[in-house]
């Protein structure tokens, strides 16, 4: 029940939002606001009582539900909650709020059904998180989707309908490969037990053959791929991130990136845990690409928007390499640089639009030495962009560290070379800071500082990234109950004593550790 | 008083805090109260916490406060805590006490600056950052402390933000340690996976029972670990970064790019000193990279007219023979020095500071000259920094710290002569480019107006400092000389001594420090024949002629920013100069693949009857002429 409350509030206050605006133009923006608080509240409500909904079983599922729909197609209404999806939703509303105080002023037009559709892409995102059942999942998949196509084209800045279409051509095609995959794994599964199904607990117990599993492997890779986005499929987010409005923005980066890391987390590895341990080295050397590239065009970029947005690829190449190190301290890296992410690039997101709403431009060579004219905005700027290269004490480091020190133990060369993105790192981000708010001031008007409740809400971000860098252990903690049962993951040896004495030390530098087995586990 | 420890980072960045949440309410007094008090009560809890711990130093070596559990995740634990030991207690009175000094000074330098707020509380983050650095009890707590202080060297050198140059400066410093801190990173990531633990004093432990001597993983994580310090500390070859980071503030560079964080690579050093033990290759090159780097910086110090810069490159060399002590195994010497260095030197750069405020920032020793008479406070201080820099004998500390290394370079089983030649050559080199500023800048005739020198916010320091400069030599006077160890017994609790040394000849050591003694006077004397303002004004400013055919060698300092532009800078610009994403124009090209094919379609829907009926005829007959000829036999 509590599960159907957390995708229902804001999907019945959606079109309650659109109605409202009959009433006044503020009164969209309190429901979407009042529905996100109270669906922030709920989902952190799991983490003061993990085991509030199940106190007797602590099975698996923190809370499970389950009705059937299409039985003859062993389609059911299957949700459950287990500890690495509610610490990624409590993310989602709480974006979602940064995306309303971030819109208060931007969106005059048609408020109503702006934030009908900013409610139903995360009602989308929520349903994603907890569906237990594939073809739950997919519809989920497309509500989160298609309301920020409208959201960029309707709203969006300058050349809107170019970049809407781009994200939707990319981000459909991506859900019809998704698509595909999931009914043929039905089919697998009709196949060996004689009737489809799309619920998860029967398919994670098919046996499928190596074969069929790397091609459903590679289907449900690249639709996740597209939309993390792996680089080489990224093309759609620099367009799409750059002419949203400020709002959209927000959400894209910081709540709609996680579905797909959570889809190759939840679905891809334990699915095919085989076919993806043999991917592995290609996916995490498209993380690295990923990374380098995106910091290399990340510098490259004179407007702001964009130098975030691309800063966002390298960072989900990160976050991708952790995915496929497979083992549990790079999962928990993962899981935090979810979040970590997710809130400073919304920062960063929203800044951009304040910047923009005082300069009317997105363009850094038209900027420089602000920090004089606003210098609130320039030192938070400065606070998220220095979180974003990765600075220790900030939630960022610990996550990013947890992920290459995990993926180290599985791949110490391919990591190796995944650490020159700190170096990249901070390269576009001193260069943003530079552009923006160092130099000489090149805007002669007065500009009015961050102030109210934009300045608050920012503020409480820095608050959370300084609060998890410094106490990760509330997330970790988290999740922590759930990883016995990501069967995948590498057993961790805590008492093995890794630190005997090795006979031949010269070869260990191009092998993986010899006492964390490679094979599958359990 | 030791649970109290704690407070020692947590008092300056509650200093960062306060200036930074009510900053905008507070005048300049209360900022400078804020500011100065938070890290002077660090200090004085330093001092308290030591009168407690010394005297245990015999029972207990160290004493670890655990504030909370920071990451528990598979076999991963590590916690927030802190470690104390004569290493760390030692770096810590640095840290305070001497930042404390500058602190007080910056009230005064800083006193007109619009970012005053600013600067305090960068400053005091900086504090905290290396006191956690210091502190640290694991690896990972240690790196956030490093990354920590490179923060505030960035925003501190781009203090002034307005000049783009300055901009570029503390954008080069970040990168360019941060090179060397992505090594440390991949240092720790081996250390973890191999050694199963991420805390210094368990590392050290299972390292020596893990890895046999010179063995592979030994090797390259001591390597990863060098050039992590090379970063932080300036040496060859990521040296390039210092020079120029004195586009900040003079407290900031006596702070900051002197004192203390610049020599956070010797500490770390010393702190893993197992690992690099079980690593004599990797030890040997952070003698041979100290010797080199002496050498090459004091050259570069000798040619500049900047004399931040001529500190600068000073710093850079002083850290050379860090690291040379370090290289060879004598790891008190090299903290000795390190301890002596950050008297002197922080010493030498506020008083430049004080020159250059009466200059009006003017910051080019060859428009200085004559400031004997109008600055005599500044001069003899500076004059005390520049004789302890060259290590005038037996009245200096510079000399009896940089004895005892050129000394362990010279009898360690560790090292051999030819270290000790570069060491020795450099000492003349740092008493030729001291007192080449000397005179440059305080005798002759005078070439700016000074202004009046500053009052007792200025003057307390410069007079505390000089007087350390002049006497934290006494803390360890060689055998030869009365032998008083203080030193070396203090941090043999936490640091092996060198047993090899004593054994050696006394008559021998004495013959070495009358070489090391005269070597620097000697250079001091040459400074005096070359640099000295002679009546005759034409020679004043002629450049010894000696000079002429490496000069533009050296101009460049050594070329290192010229190499590095060319093998790194400029093809990181060219493969950035297009925003244009290459993989979106393959992208692009099936959408125009598209589009031009569904325009070739449209033109067949031209609305005539006639053009319908003739293609459809047209492909009646193909079609039948397919049907016909493939029709099977």
């Amino acid at each position: 029940m509590i599960l159907w409350l957390l995708i229902g509030i804001p999907l019945l206050a959606a079109p309650l939002a659109w109605w409202a605006e009959r009433l006044s133009s503020v009164a969209p923006r309190w429901i979407a606001f009042a529905a996100l608080i109270s669906d922030t509240l709920l989902s952190l409500w799991f983490w003061v009582f993990p085991y509030a909904c199940d106190a007797a079983e602590h099975g698996r599922w923190l809370c499970e539900t389950r009705t059937p729909w299409i039985p003859q197609w062993g389609i059911a209404l299957h949700l459950g909650l287990d500890g690495l999806s509610f610490v990624l939703i409590a993310l989602i509303p709480a974006i979602g709020l940064v995306a309303v105080v971030a819109s208060w002023t931007e969106i005059r037009e048609r408020i109503g059904f702006f934030h009908f559709n900013l409610l139903l892409a995360l009602s989308g995102v929520i349903g994603v998180l907890v569906a237990l059942d594939l073809f739950l999942f997919f519809l989920f998949w497309e509500v989160m989707l298609l309301p920020v196509y409208l959201l960029i084209g309707v709203w969006g800045h300058e050349h809107r309908r170019q970049a809407a279409v781009k994200f939707f051509l990319f981000t459909q095609s991506g859900g019809l490969i998704l698509l595909v995959s999931i009914i043929a794994l039905a089919v697998v599964h009709q196949g060996a037990a004689g009737s489809p199904s799309f619920d998860y607990d029967d398919l994670l117990g098919l046996t499928i053959s190596s074969d069929v599993g790397r091609w459903l492997m590679l289907g449900f890779f690249i639709a996740f791929a597209i939309k993390l986005p792996i680089v080489s499929f990224h093309t759609w987010l620099p367009d799409a991130y750059e002419k949203a409005p400020t709002g959209a923005s927000i959400i894209l980066a910081g709540a709609l990136q996680i579905p797909s890391a959570y889809g190759l987390l939840r679905f891809l590895l334990p699915l095919f845990p085989d076919a993806a341990r043999e991917a592995a080295p290609i996916a995490m050397g498209l993380g690295i690409v990923g990374t380098l590239y995106g910091a290399l065009l990340a510098f490259a970029q004179t407007d702001y928007k964009r130098l975030v947005a691309y800063s966002s690829v390298s960072h989900l190449g990160i976050a991708l390499i952790g995915i496929f190190a497979m083992n549990r301290l790079a999962l928990q890296g993962v899981v935090l640089q979810l979040i970590a992410h997710g809130v400073s690039s919304a920062a960063l997101f929203m800044l951009a639009g304040a910047l923009q709403e005082r300069l009317r431009t997105r363009d850094m060579r038209l900027m420089g030495g602000l920090w004089a004219s606003v210098p609130r905005l320039a030192s938070i700027a400065l606070f998220f962009a220095v979180a974003s290269l990765g600075l220790p004490g900030l939630a960022n480091f610990i996550g990013e560290f947890l992920v290459l020190f995990g993926s180290f133990r599985a791949h110490p060369w391919l990591t190796t070379l995944a650490s020159t993105g700190m170096v990249t790192a901070a390269i576009y981000s001193l260069a943003l800071i530079q552009r923006t708010f160092h130099g000489p001031l090149r805007v002669d008007r007065d500009l009015p500082d961050l102030s109210g409740s934009p300045f608050a809400v920012l503020v409480a971000m820095m608050i959370i990234l300084v609060w998890l860098g410094w106490y990760p252990m509330a997330v970790f903690s988290a999740t922590e109950p759930t990883l016995p049962f990501l069967h995948y993951l590498e057993p961790s040896t805590p008492n093995a004593a890794p630190w005997q004495p090795i006979d031949d030390p010269s070869t260990l530098l191009l092998q993986p550790v010899p006492h964390l087995p490679h094979g599958s586990a359990g | 008083m030791l649970r109290l420890l704690w407070l020692i980072p947590a008092l300056p960045l509650a200093g960062y805090l306060l200036l930074l949440a009510l900053g905008a309410r507070l005048s300049r007094r209360q900022i400078a109260w804020v500011g100065c008090g938070s890290v002077g009560a660090a200090a004085l809890i330093t001092g308290l916490a030591a009168v407690e711990f010394i005297p245990q130093l015999s029972r207990r070596t160290s004493y670890r406060q655990v504030l909370w559990s920071w990451i528990d995740v598979s076999d991963m634990t590590v916690e927030v805590a802190w470690h104390l030991d004569a290493l760390a207690l030692l770096m810590l009175f640095v840290v305070t006490g001497i930042g404390f000094l500058i602190h007080l000074y910056s009230t005064s330098y800083m006193g007109a600056d619009e970012g005053y707020r600013r600067f305090f509380a960068y400053m005091n983050l900086f504090v905290a950052a290396m006191a956690t650095l210091v502190l640290a009890d694991n690896l990972l707590l240690f790196y956030v402390g490093w990354e920590g202080v490179g923060l505030c060297s960035y925003l501190l050198i781009g203090f002034w933000y307005r000049d783009p140059e300055n901009g570029a400066a503390a954008q080069k410093a970040f990168i360019v340690t941060r090179i060397g801190d992505t090594a440390l990173a991949i240092g720790l990531f081996i250390i973890f996976s191999y050694l199963g633990t991420l805390s210094m004093q368990e590392v050290s432990i299972r390292a020596v029972e893990a890895w046999p001597t010179g063995s592979a993983l030994a090797v390259t994580v001591a390597a990863l670990l060098l050039i992590g310090a090379l970063g932080k500390s300036a040496q060859l070859p990521l040296h390039v970064w210092l020079p120029d980071a004195m586009a900040g503030p003079t407290p900031v560079s006596a702070l900051i790019h002197a004192a203390t964080m610049v020599t956070a690579g010797v500490y770390l050093i010393a702190r893993m000193h197992g690992l690099f033990t079980l690593a004599p290759a990797v030890q040997l090159a952070v003698a041979i990279i100290g010797v080199l780097t002496l050498l090459l910086a004091s050259v570069n110090a000798l040619m500049q007219r900047d004399i931040k810069r001529v500190l600068a490159y000073s710093t850079i060399s002083q850290i050379g023979y860090m690291f040379l002590a370090l290289g060879v195994g004598a790891w008190s010497a090299a903290l000795f020095h390190f301890l002596t260095h950050a008297c002197f030197k922080a010493l030498l750069f506020l008083s430049a500071g004080s020159v250059i405020l009466s200059l009006h920032h003017e910051q080019d020793m060859y428009r200085m000259g004559g400031l004997r008479r109008s600055l005599p406070l500044t001069f003899w201080s500076f004059l005390i920094g520049a004789a302890a820099l060259s290590g005038v004998p037996l009245i200096t500390s510079g000399f009896y710290s940089k004895d005892w290394i050129l000394w362990s370079a010279w009898s360690s089983p560790f090292s051999n002569h030819w270290l000790w030649i570069g060491g020795i050559i450099g000492a003349m080199l740092t008493g030729l480019y001291s007192f080449r500023m000397v005179f440059l800048v305080f005798f002759g005739e005078q070439r700016t107006r000074p202004g009046p020198e500053a009052g007792p916010a200025v003057s307390i320091p410069l007079i505390l400092l000089a007087l350390l400069a002049l006497t934290v030599g006494f803390l360890e006077v060689p055998r030869t000389l009365g032998e008083l160890p203080l030193f070396s017994h203090y941090l043999a609790h936490t640091l092996p001594n060198q047993a090899a040394v004593q054994e050696r000849d006394v008559g021998e050591e004495v013959r070495q420090q009358i070489a090391a003694g005269f070597m620097s006077l000697l250079g001091i004397g040459l400074a005096f024949s070359a640099f000295f303002p002679r009546t005759d004004p034409s020679s004043r400013t002629a450049y010894p002629s000696w000079r002429d055919n490496v000069a533009a060698l050296w101009q460049r300092e050594w070329g290192f920013d010229h190499t590095y532009d060319r093998l790194l800078v400029r093809p990181w610009l060219s493969l950035t100069s297009t925003s244009v994403d290459a993989l979106d124009r393959a992208y692009q090209r099936l959408v125009d693949a598209i589009s031009l094919t569904h325009g070739q379609f449209v033109r067949t829907q031209t609305g005539k009857v006639r053009w319908y009926a003739a293609t459809f005829a047209i492909g009646t007959l193909v079609l039948l002429g397919l049907f016909i000829g493939f029709q099977p036999r």
